[in-house]
């Protein structure tokens, strides 16, 4: 029986989710063509041994080169990892006085919070994003509101900009920093900081000794997990960010639907799993690390 | 103890063993768990496997049960090869240490469950189950599931399934290891009264040795892998094979010396030119290292130099009340510290003995046991 | 600490003010009379007549209903095999391999994941629409019904297994009768997890759908790429409505059930 447990899911991963892979890979070795499919070569079975040989005679890293070449791609990816790095901090800075809250609230309030915090979760990402168009458009909400209490005179622009690209990702991925960052401090003994205080901490260097220490692998945790997906993130930039915002989830898409060119976006799409490797197995580490510790 | 004259298959050179074990041996990678061990366990018997966690007490029993496949050696049930049968086809159930209820199913359909894999008709399960029910006094909560028991009736639940199937070998791993002190007394009992009424085999799995010798006809002590002696509770304690055994039975005070001359009793020569006397144990030559293993309740406590061949003088150094008895450490002049243990048959009759007070201790010839070490 | 401290009182209504703020928002000017999104004219519900008269929206999301339920379906089951199977089995070969595949899905960004099943599509000559959706979500919703699933399975307590097999149950009749109904709430959580997924998922199904096969994800993002409308923020609401009512009833549901089961237990206890 569990053979044919393992066996099942097995060949469904190698076929629609390990194939693809190397389809991918290949493709990023061929050349761009008007036909279809639009790359070149194709590979030519039907011509046996010397046609595999062409098939292969013909690839070559020429897109990657041009990935190189063309600045657009290396700044996108770039500035796909800067927005990503200062969006999981502004996610930090944002998720932490609220999981810390959450974390020393009565007893019986933390379902209720707790709740108020995955509810989001579960609605439509595309909805929350939507949501921020509204607010942030020249004649949104928060242009009305600024200049109805006089702090500006003229609506700024906000939307299309890289500000709201950074506020995108904080509001949609703020329940992936808070809920670790909460398991952690809510696993805290109260009675720690008393201890603390006790051998003479004051307050904030109890923070610093006691608390902050204690919940770092949660804060590891939710960096990791907001971090890996903003990089590759398509939604927030194209919705909420401007032009001049490259990220490179963008680019790919643009490149695949808009250029048609296959092999260079499928190029892109090699290089940015390359660059999301370390993170990701950073991250299985330490996920592995707290396992092992929660023992 | 269960030294009766009525039930001794295992001395009668006639009766065939139900379960038969031999050579079996289980490793996993480089720890051997079990090795090459070889038993036989008769119908009816209540037979205890004793010993301290990580013994290969369990494994044994596993392998009993069929969850694990003996490296080598062979187990016949019956007179049948158990080898390559899995659990669910063979006729022997088990009583698991967390009881291991389904969480899902009400009292009643625990105990059915078995029946209904054998694929009996309704009636027959219905009645079956009502049987168990009575046996195990649980018929007013069959429609209960399992988390709205006590850990006392659970135990009871996860009897009445394993013994539904009427198995010709029922095994039961630590069955009252999750019940209190008070509750483990009582339960012990019903298991013998459970197991007398129904005359299946029982094998229990222990690390109680109190709980081993108040049910078992047979205990088998082990100890890494091997068993160590194999006997009726009375003669493990009163005869034990080894100083392990001496030591896991119980409260012994232990007396290293050499052998002097062995017959029916042994000398041992324990301190410059004194010697003590006990029955000679197995395999004792003069000269060689051994020990005297003597029962603190078998000693004697006295002021004045007693006539007893076995005497020792000392002083104490504790004293310890525990209501029917008092305890006694006394450290001897040679050195060795031995505890006696001394009933209160009348009220703080005995309570004249006072810290740091010159005593006599003393024991007959018979009461001591002498060991190769 | 019994009382919260200013602190935490005013970062928490912050916090929750800015999760809850835009939504809130959206929902009130779904009501809004006027066709400006931010210019309140006076309540109606005409913009919900609109979207329920909008048969673009209303087959949309027929497909985005139809393709969860199945892939979501699909994905269970084969989640579920996973993690039993990885839990259960000790060595095999390719073992890695395939917890690497169980786990890579869940970090993999949406485009990569989107783009790659689409070219497999187009070389394997298979037509792009619902069906083509269903295997791109049960794909990527498999990793994470078998993430659930493993985690009630690590406190599973195998000798219940065991027992079955003491009593006469093959090793399939042993996970079917005991072990399924046991960690059935996790699967359905699963399950659910799965079809929420797939419901709100725009970009593998952007690269996956085919003309033929539009879902709700890739309609409202065409119009909302062309800026506000109130249509779409009627249309949020209904989705934020149907969403907020599932959740709360699941919370409240197995918040009954973990509080009954406390209270069976303390009652049991004192019948010893």
């Amino acid at each position: 029986m569990l053979r044919a447990f393992t066996a099942i899911p097995y060949a469904w991963l190698v076929v629609l989710f390990l194939v693809p892979f190397a389809i991918v890979a290949k493709i990023s070795l061929s050349d761009y063509a008007i036909s279809i499919p639009p790359y070149t070569p194709t590979l030519d079975l039907a011509a046996g041994w010397e046609g595999v040989r062409a098939f292969f005679s013909e690839l070559d890293f020429e897109n990657f080169v041009f990935l190189t070449e063309d600045e657009l791609y290396w700044k996108a990816y770039l500035s796909s990892l800067q927005i990503a790095i200062l969006s999981t901090f502004l996610t930090l800075c944002v998720g932490f006085p609220i999981a810390y809250g959450m974390a020393r609230a009565p007893e019986e309030w933390r379902p209720a919070l707790m709740m108020l915090v995955i509810l989001p979760f579960w609605t439509s990402f595309l909805i929350r994003v939507y949501a921020w168009i509204g607010i942030l458009a020249n004649e949104g909400f928060l242009n009305q509101f600024l200049m109805w209490i006089g702090v500006i005179s003229e609506p700024l622009q906000m939307l299309n900009t890289n500000t709201a690209v950074y506020i995108g990702i904080v509001y949609t991925y703020l329940p992936f920093m808070i809920l670790p960052v909460y398991a952690s401090l809510e696993r805290m003994d109260p009675s720690l900081l008393e201890a603390a205080e006790d051998l003479g901490c004051s307050r904030m260097s109890a923070f610093w000794h006691v608390t902050w220490p204690l919940a770092r692998p949660g804060v590891i945790a939710g960096c990791f997990l907001v971090f890996i997906p903003a990089v590759g993130e398509f939604v927030i930039p194209s919705l909420l960010g401007g032009s001049g915002t490259l990220m490179i989830g963008k680019v790919l898409w643009e490149e695949f639907f808009n250029n048609r060119d296959w092999p260079v976006a499928s190029a892109v799409a090699i290089i940015l799993l390359l660059i999301l490797i370390v993170p990701i197995v950073l991250f299985q580490r330490h996920e592995a690390k707290e396992r092992e510790a929660g023992r | 103890m269960v030294d009766d004259k009525a039930f001794h298959p295992w001395d009668d050179p006639t009766a065939t063993p139900l379960i038969r074990i031999e050579h079996i041996s289980k490793r996993f990678g480089d720890f051997t768990a079990i090795d090459d061990i070889s038993l036989g366990i008769y119908p009816k018997e209540f037979f205890a496997l004793l010993g301290p966690s990580g013994c290969g007490k369990t494994t044994l029993m596993r392998m009993l049960a069929g969850f694990e496949t003996p490296s080598e050696g062979r187990i016949t049930i019956d007179g049948a090869d158990m080898a390559g049968v899995p659990p669910n086809k063979r006729a022997v159930n088990m009583m698991f240490q967390s009881y291991a209820l389904f969480p899902h199913l009400s009292v009643w359909d625990n105990i059915a469950f078995g029946l209904k894999r054998d694929r009996l008709d309704k009636d027959r399960v219905a009645a079956r189950v009502d049987e168990m029910l009575k046996l195990t006094q649980l018929g007013k909560l069959a429609r209960r599931k399992p988390h709205q028991l006590s850990g006392g009736q659970r135990q009871r639940v996860a009897l009445a399934r394993a013994m539904a199937k009427a198995p010709k070998l029922l095994l039961l791993d630590e069955p009252l290891g999750a019940l209190d002190k008070k509750l483990r007394q009582e339960t012990q009992f019903e298991l013998m009264d459970i197991q007398e009424k129904t005359g299946t085999t029982f094998v229990i799995v222990t690390h109680d040795q109190e709980e081993a010798m108040t049910v078992a006809s047979r205990v088998a002590v082990m100890n890494h892998g091997e068993l160590i002696q194999v006997d009726t509770p009375g003669r493990i304690y009163e005869a034990p094979s080894s100083i392990y055994v001496a030591d896991f039975i119980g409260d012994v005070n232990l007396i290293e010396g050499r052998v002097g001359a062995v017959g029916e009793l042994a000398e041992l020569n324990w301190a410059e030119g004194r010697s003590l006397k006990g029955q000679a144990g197995p395999s004792l030559e003069p000269g060689q290292a051994a020990t005297l293993a003597i029962r603190p309740e078998k000693i004697a406590i006295s002021r004045e130099e007693p006539e007893a061949g076995n005497r020792v003088k000392g002083r104490i150094v504790d004293i310890g009340y525990l209501g029917n008895l008092s305890t006694y450490h006394v450290k001897l002049d040679e050195g060795p510290m031995i505890k006696c243990e001394v009933g209160n048959r009348s009220r703080l009759a005995r309570r004249d003995f006072t810290w740091e007070d010159e005593v006599w201790l003393s024991w007959t010839d018979t009461a001591g046991l002498v060991l190769s070490s | 600490m019994k009382r919260l401290s200013t602190f935490n009182i005013v970062s928490l209504t912050l916090g929750f003010a800015f999760l809850y703020i835009p939504m809130i928002i959206l929902i009130v000017y779904s009501f809004n009379e006027s066709k400006l999104v931010t210019v309140w004219a006076g309540f109606s519900t005409k913009w919900y007549g609109e979207v329920i008269r909008n048969e673009a929206f209303l087959d949309a999301a027929w497909v985005t209903v139809r393709v969860a339920f199945f892939s979501a379906t699909i994905a269970t089951i084969l989640g579920t095999m996973a993690a039993y199977a990885m839990m259960r089995r000790g060595a095999f070969v390719g073992r890695t391999l395939f917890s690497g595949m169980i786990y890579a899905p869940l970090v993999m960004p949406e485009v990569i994941t989107g783009l790659s099943l689409l070219l497999l599509f187009i070389a394997i000559g298979l037509d792009r629409g619902i069906v083509t959706i269903i295997l791109a979500h049960t794909t990527f919703a498999m990793c994470y019904v078998s993430v659930v699933v493993s985690s009630r399975l690590v406190s599973f307590d195998e000798s219940l297994e065991e027992a079955a097999l003491d009593l006469g149950c093959t090793p399939f009749q042993a996970f079917t009768s005991v072990t399924l109904p046991i960690i059935a709430p996790a699967v359905i959580a699963g399950w659910l997890l799965a079809f929420t997924l797939s419901l709100d998922d725009l970009v593998i199904a952007s690269f996956t759908a085919g003309p033929s096969a539009t879902t709700l994800p890739i309609k409202i993002f065409s119009s909302v790429r062309l800026g506000v409308s109130p249509e779409i923020n009627a249309l949020s609401t209904i989705i934020i409505g149907i969403v907020t009512v599932g959740v709360l009833a699941a919370s409240v549901i197995s918040k009954k059930q973990i509080s009954r089961a406390a209270r069976d237990a303390a009652m049991a206890e004192r019948d010893d």
